[in-house]
């Protein structure tokens, strides 16, 4: 997958969980909790939800690197590979 | 001691949830979402617990609804409403819920109005009480940032808080009366956390109702649990937690069935859990509360608003203090909630309703309903006497609607269809805020692990889920 792929994959993901808001002007290089109103049940939502559908595991001490969309893909990219 | 049975089981599944009320739905929903395996198991044949319906006269009832307090409007996402919204993945919207047009506080010499707009409580205060305004302030400051869904606090005594801001005891009963009756295990007083709870579901957010009544929410909650995959059995109660002597290892079913599962997540309440565990294996136990209530429900002909009489809820109470404690006999007739379900915004109820809720004593009705089940009818009905002769004297002279059907609940009605020792609606004076037994994989959820309403005990079942399945 590429970078492209990996950043669709996790904004899918976020449109589901974060229900009615827009996502679709996410900057990448900002913290997602200071773009969205996410909280700490909500990032054990995408965690739960990248288990489900991609069958990605993220374990708690690696949870700082969701931060911003561009950790996430960083992060998760070599996990799709 | 521990025993050494080995059990043959019928059946497996990741997660058990003991009862289909609002937390066991909450947290059914969260575990097959993602994709646990569970089974809600509930003893009664329809689903609500606490929060549940019936139908009497041909009519629609729902069992303890007064009102859904925690109203936040659509979009608020960060209220524990917009929360449990957001977990669920439930739309706003698909409750359709009404807001209160305004309730009322009434004592011996004064009335406090409030509405979903706290700045009404405010000037009610500083017009009522001008000396206290000060303080009143202050302490809805320290509210707004106390964290009082912290799994950490320990129990502090709300009143002695309270009174730190405040001098005005009349002011002080007068504000804690809502929020002692909409929810406290506790005699008097109650615990900080659970005040601040109370304080920010009734004052800041406030009452609402969903159109239809509690069913809307019921029927919603099952459909998505359903579409979720979850399994859930009615008339199935729980006999007994099987323990190991290490570990919780499943349940064996009031039909004699035994099923295994990896976590058992309890919302029976505390006392009940722990009685469902071998005697030689008792660790624990909790207090059965000694709150509990009757409720006289009135169907009349007109409605209240045809009166024009618009409250949406009435807490009435005709001593100078508030005694929220047992009464030590039947009801106390000097105290009671009135609720007006027809005064929402939306009023979806063909006829007029009116809901009086007395503090009774669970000793006394079952003693009575259990000696002499005529005395016990007549009981019920000489205490829908008393309460509709308070009613009136509430409503506005002119009333003179018919009354076309009474029902009447005790606390051993409550006790019959939610198993709760005492018929408790509160639960245990002993909460377990994390949720932890000292048995493993054994969970408390809803009333017992403390968090309180429809929208409290959702919160519970979604946060224990959370916490002790699905993020380990």
């Amino acid at each position: 997958m590429d970078k492209q792929e990996v950043r669709q994959v996790v904004l899918d993901i976020i449109a589901d969980v974060a229900l009615d808001e827009d996502v679709s002007n996410l900057k990448d290089d900002v913290a997602l909790r200071d773009q969205l109103d996410l909280d700490s049940m909500d990032f054990l939502d995408i965690v739960m939800e990248l288990k489900k559908r991609h069958q990605i595991e993220v374990p708690q001490e690696d949870y700082p690197q969701l931060a911003s969309m561009q950790s996430c893909v960083e992060y998760l990219r070599p996990k799709f590979q | 001691m521990t025993s050494q049975t080995t059990h043959t089981f019928d059946r497996e599944y990741d997660t058990i949830v003991i009862g289909a009320g609002m937390s066991g739905l909450g947290a059914g929903i969260r575990l097959a979402m993602f994709d646990k395996k569970v089974l809600i198991l509930e003893k009664h044949s329809i689903s609500g617990g606490l929060n549940s319906y019936y139908t009497r006269f041909k009519r629609p009832f729902d069992v303890g609804l007064h009102a859904m307090t925690n109203f936040s409007p659509r979009g608020e996402r960060k209220s524990p409403l917009g929360k449990l919204l957001k977990q669920l993945r439930i739309k706003h919207e698909q409750l359709n819920l009404s807001e209160q047009k305004h309730s009322t506080i009434v004592f011996p010499d004064t009335k406090l109005s409030f509405t979903n707009e706290f700045s009404i409580l405010i000037e009610e205060i500083a017009q009522k009480f001008p000396h206290e305004i000060d303080g009143f302030l202050k302490l809805v400051d320290e509210i707004k940032n106390f964290n009082e869904v912290s799994l950490k606090n320990e129990y502090q005594a709300a009143k002695s808080v309270v009174s730190t801001y405040l001098k005005s005891e009349t002011l002080i009963e007068m504000i804690f009366c809502p929020l002692l009756i909409y929810g406290s295990a506790w005699e008097d007083d109650m615990d900080f956390s659970q005040f601040v709870i109370m304080f920010k579901s009734i004052y800041l957010e406030g009452f609402c109702r969903p159109e239809g009544g509690v069913r809307t929410l019921l029927n919603l909650l099952l459909e998505t649990y359903e579409q979720r995959g979850g399994e859930l059995e009615f008339k199935h109660g729980v006999e007994k937690i099987l323990y190991d002597g290490k570990k919780v290892i499943g349940v064996q079913t009031t039909k004699g069935e035994k099923i295994k599962a990896n976590k058992v997540l309890s919302s029976m309440g505390a006392p009940e859990t722990y009685a469902r565990i071998d005697e030689q294996e008792k660790k624990t136990s909790a207090q059965t509360g000694r709150m509990t209530f009757t409720e006289t429900i009135f169907i009349t002909d007109k409605k209240p608003s045809d009166f024009g009489f618009h409250e949406t809820i009435y807490f009435y109470n005709n001593r100078n203090k508030y005694l929220y404690r047992n009464p030590q006999t039947y009801y106390d007739d000097q105290s009671a909630v009135i609720c007006f379900p027809n005064n929402f915004q939306d009023d979806d109820n063909p006829e007029g309703i009116i809901r009086v809720t007395f503090m009774a004593d669970y000793t006394h009705w079952k003693k009575l309903l259990s000696e002499d089940r005529k005395a016990y009818r007549e009981k019920k009905k000489e205490m829908g006497e008393t309460a509709y002769d308070v009613v009136k004297k509430l409503l506005p002279n002119s009333w003179d609607a018919k009354i076309e059907c009474i029902d009447t609940f005790t606390p051993t009605t409550i006790e019959r269809y939610t198993g709760h020792f005492g018929g408790t609606v509160y639960g245990s004076p002993d909460k377990s805020r994390d949720g932890t037994t000292p048995y493993q994989n054994l969970y408390l959820c809803g009333t017992d692990q403390g968090f309180l309403g429809i929208v409290g005990s959702l919160l519970s079942g979604i946060s224990m889920a959370n916490l002790h399945v699905l993020s380990q």
